[in-house]
């Protein structure tokens, strides 16, 4: 774990500065001028986002503080359709001047692009909505929250970490205000305020004398959420071989079980390679669901628009189209939902200013559905904008990405121990590790945070140097069981990079404890 | 306004620097100015223009830092933000591993900046990607690629009289082109600090040949096969070796740089004997900044020779707990090789495995440095020193370390990403399954 490049998320502020805001009636005019401006250029249509970007960064390592850091970035970022083609300029120069030059520049762009231009951009209809907000439901603005309250927090995990055996402790808060305005020639004036969290940590353990080290790292997850998640409330807790949460995360808690984990991992014997019936974690699944079926069905891949980069998808529009393709077997229903109270996609209105919603991708197995913006809902029939439509920042231009989409949990009672009882071979994975997957969605790699091996219904002990590999549709026709409502939860990045210049988008994934029939599972061990 | 030159650049710090009551106080000032253009489906998709500039200020009182930036600077904003870094520094929590301001240091002249670069246009833009485009349109092909260039600045300053500047231009392109069934697809990627070195119309070009040649691929067993990786491959695996080289984590015991028993590998003889890496600001084909952040000088660094770790970076902080001199992780790394094309290599083969590039490389196991990913855009069978077909991907679980190991034969070098890499034919390579995907 690294303290992020700050550069890349903004420029250092004061903490207390974090809690000024710009009022909405100077975003309105100042987004005014940019709607104005490029109209006069030629623009047929515009979009303004002013945007200002706060983050908050406190990274500790054992007994010290390594930084804390606020930063903030602010500017405008200004898209136009000229002579049916988009341009994008932005500047973090917000003056009078600074807008108009950039509406300019937007506008030149589209017209320079216009000349090598193929189809011209169709968008989906959308009406305007006036003057309207949205805020992340949250209880504690991180924001206010006081540095030391933080650090003080870092430091007694650390502390835990090394009272059970750590070697080493690195341990983060990561806070993220979003405060974004939208305009458009649409006639919307959106004012948001997002809040997203990330507290983590990874603990390591080394063994000197064999020369071995491994790590474990915490079971939170990113959320949409304010500073109560840090706050652990008894139902919002999992039992089992670990503790596991839902809205409310006890770091104290799941760093002791972490020091014992790594000490654990040191000495636990290497898998044996074959196949195995997995029972996957939330905790671990999130992932595997976001790259096998967040990315594949994602419409701008499928269409070939990230071919350059992310790659494409083998869920081509014929298999959409033959409304039977089997993803899944029956037992996989999944939803893309930006609506989730706590989760990290979660917003009033997207970044073309459409109105979020929740739809279903996969049902009963089968995939009926993608993720869609304004210009491509035309290609799959659709009438409007399903909403996905996403910039990293101010300077950085909106373009597809995916909502949160989860698996949804089974329909009948099912417990994750009544779960495990029933494999004979198998083996029980928490948190997620190593991945990697193919341009197409194919084939993945998975490793995880802690492997608990299960012989005849029963846990024996914990494995190393495990990672399955698999097809994406063989492993989701090979689903057999998921746990019902009551084991439920998200899981989630801050950090989807995807699009050139590479933006990073923070999603959430749902699921309850799941089970994969006759998974292959490597040895990753080598001697070097 | 965001392209400073030196003097300019060194006017405002000294300012900065006369307004600070800390016991040090660094300041940083940096200015960008680029644009894109992002295409697929033989059309433009994206593209945009972007411009910033701002100053940070670091004062320190004790042990104990505080930093604030601002983008204006007339008199009042430059000693507003002294004042602020100066009142955050009295708020903050006292770093043990702080390391006071180094002195003036002297660098040798970067050869970052090029004029031609600096001056790209949206128009500029448009023209290039509309050579890549004819190419793809006139072979019935589809192309997806990215344009993008930048002129930046950085210049850093500090109470004991630190002074360094750096101007740079990058221009980079990659594109993709597949076929119309989606049957075979073709890559090229490169960056250059000259515009007149970047061809679209010659890279689109190699694209197009790998997407029709790659199509209609045969799938063989996965296993253990000799392969030829071209410097972007090679570079693809190689890049993520040299974070290893950081000797602190060596020392701590969680690198693969670590030793059993304790110390680190530094002297070991770890790589192949034909193995040489070192990095080099200077090199003509891949000029960088020749200094880092806090201000280190940054020079011609021998990492690996003939196969023994020579070097290790070690922070200011790092290198005074052990009693050496600090020394920064180069940027401009170059692989040394022999005289062989590519082509040599593939004709020297009597079975093999050429690889064009690799994809969705992540870490497996840090102990060994073992990573997994898969090969993309190009895979081909080579049987006595000839491509006989093309291969359907594979999933590969190999370590850099092992497969510096099993080195038969190293290319000329070519300027891949941040190296200079040469195609590099290896036996042993371990490929776990296959792929479906083109």
């Amino acid at each position: 774990m690294f303290l992020p490049n700050l550069a890349a998320y903004g420029t250092p502020i004061d903490p207390l500065q974090a809690l000024d805001r710009v009022d909405p009636k100077v975003k309105k005019e100042l987004a005014d001028i940019a709607l104005n401006a490029a109209k006069s250029k030629g623009a047929s249509y515009t979009d303004v986002r002013i945007g200002r970007y706060l983050n908050q960064f406190v990274a500790t390592r054992e007994k010290r503080v390594q930084g804390v850091a606020n930063t903030e970035s602010y500017g405008i970022g200004i898209r136009v359709i000229a002579n049916g083609c988009w341009g994008f300029a932005a500047t973090n120069n917000v003056t009078r001047d600074g807008i108009a030059k950039a509406a300019e520049q937007a506008v030149a762009v589209a017209k320079a692009n216009a000349k090598i231009q193929g189809e011209p951009v169709k968008l989906a209809p959308q009406k305007g909505y006036g003057e309207v907000s949205w805020k992340t439901p949250l209880e504690i603005n991180a924001f206010e929250v006081p540095v030391k309250e933080k650090v003080d927090l870092l430091l007694n995990v650390n502390d835990i970490a090394l009272q059970n055996g750590a070697s080493f402790v690195n341990s983060v808060i990561f806070a993220v205000n979003e405060q974004k305005y939208f305009a458009s020639t649409d006639g919307s004036y959106i004012d948001q305020d997002v809040h997203r969290i990330y507290p983590s940590f990874t603990v390591t353990r080394i063994d000197r004398a064999s020369g071995k080290f491994q790590t474990r790292s915490s079971l939170s997850s990113p959320m949409g959420m304010g500073y109560e998640y840090m706050h652990p409330k008894a139902e919002e807790k999992v039992a089992g071989i670990l503790p596991r949460y839902k809205a409310r995360y006890d770091i104290l808690e799941d760093v002791k079980f972490a020091a014992l984990n790594a000490a654990e991992k040191v000495k636990a014997k290497t898998v044996e390679p074959g196949k195995y019936d997995l029972v996957l974690d939330p905790s671990h699944l999130w992932l595997t669901i976001h790259e096998s079926v967040g990315h594949p069905t994602e419409l701008d891949r499928v269409l070939g628009y990230e071919a350059n980069y992310a790659g494409t998808s083998f869920l081509t529009l014929d298999k959409w189209q033959s409304k039977k393709f089997q993803f899944g077997s029956n037992k996989v229903n999944v939803v893309a939902d930006k609506t989730q109270v706590g989760s990290l996609g979660a917003v009033g209105y997207d970044d073309e200013g459409v109105k979020c919603k929740k739809w279903d991708i996969i049902k009963d197995g089968v995939l009926v559905n993608y993720q869609a913006i304004r210009d491509q809902a035309h290609i799959i029939g659709l009438e409007e904008s399903q909403g996905c439509c996403y910039a990293q920042g101010w300077d950085d231009v909106q373009f597809q990405r995916m909502p949160n989409v989860s698996l949804q949990p089974g329909k009948e009672k099912l417990s994750v121990d009544d779960m495990i009882k029933d494999v004979e071979k198998g083996i029980y994975i928490n948190g997620n590790g190593s991945f990697s997957i193919d341009q197409q969605r194919y084939n993945f790699q998975f490793g995880g945070q802690t492997f608990h091996e299960i012989k005849n219904g029963k846990i024996v002990g914990m494995l190393n140097d495990v990672a399955y590999q698999a097809n994406t549709q063989e492993f989701w026709n090979s689903c057999t069981a998921v746990c019902d409502a009551s084991d439920y939860r998200l899981g989630g990045s801050f950090n989807d990079g995807k699009g050139q210049p590479s933006q990073s988008s923070a999603v959430s994934h749902g699921s309850a404890t799941t089970r994969f029939n006759g998974i292959n599972v490597i040895n990753t061990a080598r001697k070097i | 306004m965001a392209i400073l030159s030196k003097e300019e650049a060194q006017a405002i710090l000294k300012k900065v620097i006369s307004f600070s009551k800390a016991d040090a106080c660094e300041v940083s000032l940096s200015g960008s100015d680029g644009g894109n253009i992002r295409y697929a489906r033989n059309a433009v998709s994206t593209a945009g223009q972007i411009s910033v500039m701002s100053l940070g200020v670091s004062s320190t009182f004790g042990k104990k830092t505080g930093t604030a930036t601002i983008n204006e600077f007339d008199d009042a904003s430059l000693q507003k933000v002294v004042q602020r870094a100066e009142e955050l520094a009295k708020l903050a929590p006292e770093n043990p591993e702080y390391m006071p301001p180094l002195g003036p240091q002297t660098y040798s002249e970067s050869t970052t900046f090029n004029q031609p670069t600096a001056a790209m246009t949206p128009d500029t833009r448009a023209e290039m990607v509309g050579k890549s485009l004819s190419v793809s349109k006139a072979a019935n092909l589809e192309a997806a690629g990215f344009l993008e260039n930048s002129t930046g600045f950085n210049a850093i300053m500090n109470s004991k009289g630190l002074f360094a500047y750096n101007k740079g231009t990058d221009v980079s392109f990659s594109v993709t082109v597949r076929n119309q069934e989606g049957t075979g697809s073709g890559y090229v990627d490169q960056s250059f600090n000259d515009l007149n070195k970047m061809d679209t119309l010659a890279l689109s070009k190699i694209a197009a040949s790998k997407a029709t040649k790659s199509a209609a691929a045969k799938a063989i067993e996965p296993g253990k096969y000799t392969v030829i990786l071209e410097p972007l491959a090679a570079s693809d695996i190689i890049g993520n070796m040299f974070r290893g080289f950081d000797a602190r984590s060596a020392d701590e015991g969680r690198s693969f740089m670590s030793k059993k028993g304790g110390g680190t590998r530094l002297g070991e003889q770890l790589f192949s004997e034909n193995v040489n890496i070192y990095s080099d600001p200077l090199n003509p084909e891949l000029p960088s900044s020749t200094w880092d952040g806090d201000g280190l000088p940054i020079k011609r660094t021998q990492w690996v020779e003939n196969g023994v770790v020579k070097n290790l970076a070690y922070s200011r902080y790092w290198a005074a707990q052990k009693g050496v001199q600090p020394l920064a992780m180069g940027r401009s790394i170059v692989i040394e090789g022999g005289n062989q094309s590519l082509e040599d290599l593939i004709k020297g083969t009597e079975k093999g495995i050429l690889v064009t590039r690799f994809w969705y490389i992540r870490s497996v196991d840090p102990q060994t440095l073992l990573l997994t990913g898969l090969t993309r855009d190009g895979t081909f069978y080579i049987e006595n020193g000839e491509i006989k077909f093309p291969l359907k991907n594979f999933r590969f679980n190999e370590s850099p370390v092992i497969m510096l190991n099993n080195v038969e034969a190293l290319g000329k070098p070519v300027r891949t990403g941040s190296g200079m890499i040469p195609p590099m034919k290896i036996r042993d390579f371990t490929f776990t399954s296959l792929s479906d995907a083109v």
